[in-house]
Parts: structure tokens; sequence; C-alpha cells
């Protein structure tokens, strides 16, 4: 276990940076189920929030885990659960929940081989899991995706903010590479405004009547309003937090996009293939929805290529063509599973490609 | 010169229509559970977790703050608010299916954890909302939609007895099964209701109450009948008592 609640820099583990991370930004529950590449977090946690004397439960399953997590922040503290692939598939019905019943649960999921048990491996492969949800019904997850253990910090103090900002469940997509390396970090305080959630968090009905927080909606009529209302918000989240990372794309022939983890040896490969004379760009979706499309749009317009990089069967490249539109073609370098292919391999890929 | 003798619970609200099926059980037990509030002064400090079923609407007719919990996961919810809010008073109130069949593991392990807790759960033997379909509690031999030549052994195995198995949870300070049939046991389950709020005020761990209850749609009785049968088949089975009591 590293202690690392300091304003200096020191050397951690993603997992044990998200977790502290949790804690800075005024996580006041952590609920979880132990699983591999992800455990750490909850061990982390275990001790930390016993020593604050906040709330932890060692859940017995996840679906139990991410039903906790929905009853604390339904009264209006932070509140947290965390899992992997497989696990956090059994969180789906918790988290369409909390989308309709509009509650700012965190969940970070570090991510696994899948499908099925899959292995222990780093892995992209549940980019669909985040964005597109296994869940029932129209509803979108805010999907942040760090790329170091850094941006782990970073990004779950941003989470817990959306997740407030919006009263939207946010997911911070790790994978076991960031989970398990070690990185220098600094912590620093929660730069982010508290948002006031006395107007509709549950706290007893004190001087007043109570209040219903639910998903059902026995008239169709009254659906179709609450999902106007819904995805109105949604339009609202797109225009406001879609953030990327962008670099050489003014000139570009050739643009490399990769998330996550797998993009710093993407970044290394567009370095390498500027030096080779081919002039690549480097273009990182930060946030995966809001995924950041306009922008992609208008660089299909003034390049010849786009090229996506991801640990998975091609996942994120949907995203990249819907964006595109046939603007320009797009194709895909790709590993089903393991560590992301080394900034050597994806050149020579490019140079097939260019 | 007049006297009042009976008014609604303040705890519930006054001008909503109820969507319970006449003769349904589950009217007695929200009164008595409003009346509880009232009594122990407490609504206003109160946080329920609604469950899926027909035990769902009671949000529609108490005034206190409601989390609508998905189908089985209404004591992880409770869980949660309780850790997070732990000067409130949260309870649940859900259908034997909800709490004994797809929650069986959340409610066992909040038993276990002896979570300051109160838990109210509607045995009627049946999946009310559904249309009375075979539930944890469905007694041997009783037919219902998906056990149409009755409840046997082989195809389905036995009934659960859930006020005693909550009563094996060292986390559990109350647990006790009663009925909604006459007057008195009325009474009786007014009292149990409120033990269980009690010793969750208290800090004893959880409170739990199993009330044996009517369906008279599913069960395709009138209401008198069917309290026959709460008293003649059920009651037999699932014998009324304090399984329970960490006070004494």
């Amino acid at each position: 276990m590293v202690e690392c609640l300091t304003n200096k820099k020191v050397l951690t583990k993603g997992n044990y940076a998200i977790a502290n991370a949790a804690v800075i930004a005024g996580c006041q529950c952590y609920f979880g189920y132990p699983i591999t590449p992800q455990s750490e977090i909850g061990e982390f946690m275990s001790g930390k929030m016993q020593e604050l004397k906040r709330g932890y439960v060692s859940a017995e399953s996840e679906l139990a885990a991410i039903n906790m997590t929905i009853g604390a922040v339904s009264t209006g503290v932070k509140a947290m659960t965390s899992s992997s692939s497989c696990a956090v598939a059994l969180m789906q019905e918790g988290l369409s929940y909390a989308t309709t019943d509009e509650l700012p649960v965190v969940l970070v999921s570090v991510m696994r081989g899948g499908p099925g048990l899959g292995n222990i491996y780093p892995s992209q492969g549940d980019y669909f899991q985040a964005t597109k949800g296994g869940g029932n019904g129209d509803y979108k997850l805010i999907v942040l995706a760090p790329s170091t253990v850094q941006e782990c910090v970073d990004l779950t103090y941003k989470a817990f903010y959306l997740a407030q900002k919006y009263r939207n469940p946010t997911v911070l997509l790790a994978d076991g590479l960031l989970g398990q390396m070690m990185e220098p970090v600094e912590f620093y305080d929660y730069p982010y405004p508290e948002i006031d959630n006395s107007g509709w968090a549950l706290t007893g009905a004190k001087g007043r009547d109570g209040r219903i927080i639910r998903s059902y909606g026995p008239l169709a009529d009254d659906r179709c309003v609450f999902l106007e209302k819904l995805y109105e918000k949604y339009r609202k989240i797109e225009e406001n937090e879609t953030e990327w990372e962008e670099i050489n794309t003014g000139d570009a022939d050739i643009i490399l996009t990769s998330f996550g983890s797998t993009s710093r040896n993407v970044k290394t490969a567009m370095k390498i293939s500027r030096e080779k004379g081919i002039k690549a760009g480097f273009f990182r979706p930060v946030t995966l929805y809001p995924f950041p499309n306009k922008r992609l749009k208008e660089l299909s317009k003034t390049v010849k290529k786009i090229v996506t990089v991801e640990v998975n069967m091609g996942q994120m490249v949907n995203d990249v063509k819907l964006a595109v539109n046939g603007a320009c073609p797009v194709e895909l370098i790709h590993k089903g599973v393991g560590a992301p292919p080394s900034a050597k391999e994806i050149v020579k890929k490019v140079e097939e490609l260019i | 010169m007049a006297t009042q003798v009976f008014k609604l619970p303040e705890s519930l609200k006054g001008d909503v229509k109820y969507s319970f099926c006449p003769g349904c059980d589950h009217g007695v037990a929200v009164r008595l559970i409003a009346e509880v509030l009232d009594e122990l002064g407490i609504r206003e400090n109160t946080i329920l977790a609604a469950s899926i079923g027909c035990s769902v609407t009671i949000y529609d007719y108490i005034n206190v703050d409601s989390l609508e919990a998905p189908h089985g996961r209404a004591m992880a919810e409770a869980t949660g608010i309780k850790r997070a809010r732990p000067d409130k008073i949260v309870f649940t109130y859900q259908g034997d299916g909800d709490f004994a069949s797809i929650g069986l593991a959340e409610s066992m392990h909040a038993a276990l954890r002896g979570e300051n807790l109160t838990a109210i759960c509607i045995n009627n033997t049946t999946y009310g909302m559904t249309g009375g379909q075979l539930g944890p509690t469905t007694l041997l031999g009783q037919v219902t939609t998906t056990s149409p030549t009755g409840r046997n052994v082989d195809y389905y195995g036995y009934p659960i007895k859930i006020a005693e198995h909550i009563a094996l949870c060292d986390g559990t300070a109350f647990s006790a099964r009663v009925s909604l049939d006459t007057v008195a046991n009325i009474k009786k389950a007014k009292q149990a209701i409120k033990k269980a709020f009690e010793v969750q005020i208290h800090g004893l761990g959880l409170g739990f109450v199993e009330i044996l209850s009517t369906c008279p749609t599913n069960w395709k009785m009138s209401p008198d009948k069917a309290h026959e049968r709460v008293r003649n088949e059920m009651m037999p089975v699932f014998k009324p008592g304090i399984y329970k009591d960490k006070t004494n």
C-alpha cells in the first residue's frame, strides 16, 4: 500500500492514484467487489475510508456495489464504485437506472481482456460497453479515458465534477496497463466547484413533502417528455464537455487516432513517422462520450486518411467512421488484447497504409 | 361533544387514489408503517428504498423521501443510503419475490453485515403484479400460472421461510412474521413493525418483519376467503411469531 495523501510528486500505480484522487475529490462512500486488475482501488479504500470515518462496504457482488453507490449518491454525497470488464457487465442494469434517475454515480472501469471471463491482460475491449452501454433503453454515460497515471488523477477529479454537474453516471475508463503501471504523479486539491444538491437529494422530508427518485413512468407520454429532456441534457454535455488532444494535425496527410494507454505508443509512432518524412498527425479523444465528432469531421476534410489504433477488434473506429461520414478513408490498426502495439509496429503498418 | 377517534396518519398523503386491488393487504401494511412513523416522530428523518412489484406504489401513498430500486436491489440501495447518511432512518418495503428470490443475496448480506435498516417484506405466495406466477414462497401444491398442476418438489423445490432465515443472521436484531387476517393480528403486526424501526433507531442491527398478506385477484378469492386461506394454508407453514429479538 502506498501513502500518497500529499501535494508532492510520488511514484504510484494507476489504481492507487485513482483511489487517492477520489478521496481528495471528497468521495464519501466506496462500494466494491474484488476483481483483477483493479483490486488495489478497493484495498486502498478499505483502509482510507475507515480512517476518515467515511462509508465503505465490501459488497457481496457488483450488482450490490452499483446499487449501494446509487443509494449513497441519491442522498447528495459523492460516492463511487470500481470494477473491471466482466464484472462491469453486472452493473449495466444499475447504470441504466442511474441515468433515468439522474444520479451522479462514478464508476471506475479498469478494462481487462474479454469476452466472458477473458483474461487479465490489458485491453480496450470495453469501449462499446462504456460508450454504447449494456443496459436497457436510450441513455448515455459520460466516459473519460486517461492515458497516463497523472491523467488517472486529473480525470478522476473531473469524473466527480461532471457526474455532479450533469447528474449523470460518469465512467473513468482505464485499463489493466494504467491500473498496474507506476508513474510519477502529483496530487492537488479538488479543482472544481462543489455542486449544490439540496434541490433534489433525499435527505429526509424535513418541512416538506417527500421526494421520489424513480424511473417508472406509467404513461408513455411522460416517458417521451422525459427522454427528450434527457437528450437535451446530452446535447449540452456534447456542446460543453467534449475534450481531445491533437498534435501536428495542421499539415497532416495522415492522422493517427487512439485513446487511453494505447495512444502513448501512437503518439511516439506519429513522431517517428514525421522523422521519416511522413506528414503524420495525432488525435486522442479524452472524452469518449461526448466523442469529438465535430473536430474529426473538420480534420477529415484536410487529410488523406485517418488511422485508428486500438487494443480490441475495432470499436472506436466505428465512431471515427461515423464522425468522418465518408469524407476520407478510415483504417484500423489493432491487436485483440494485451500490451499495446509498439511504436515501431505502428509505424511499419502506417508505412504500408500510406 | 364529538371526539375524533380515527384520522389519516400524517405520514400518508391524503388525496391519492390507491392502485391496490380490493381486499389486498398491502393497503393495511402501508397504513401501519405510516402510523408507526407518526408515533415515532420520524417521518421527516426517514428515507425509503422502494422495490419492484405491487409494493413499489408505496411511494405514491407514503409521504417520505423515496428511491426506487431495481428489482431485488432495495437492501443494497438502502445500505448505500444508510452508509452515506447514518443519521437517517432507512427502510425497505418489498414483496417476497423481490426480497427473497431475486434479492436474496442483497437481503441476507445486509442482515449478515448488521446494517441498521428496517425491512418490511410482504409474503403473498405469488408474483402479484405480473399476474400470479410461482414465487419463492409459493406453497407446495399451490396452483399458479407457472405451476398449473400445483407446486411439486421435483420441478420447483421448496418455499423459503424468510423470517427464520433472516433470524439466523448474526447481524439481525429483530425478525418476526405477522399476519393481517384479524384485528388482533393487525395490532400485533403494528407492534412488530414498530420494533423493527426501534432496533434501527437504537443501532442494534437489522429489523425485519415478514407480513403474510392476501392477493385476492391472483388467488381468485373474495377478500374473506383470502384471509381464510392465510389462516388455514399459510399459517401452518409460515408460523407467525418473533424469531429473534436482541432487545429481550
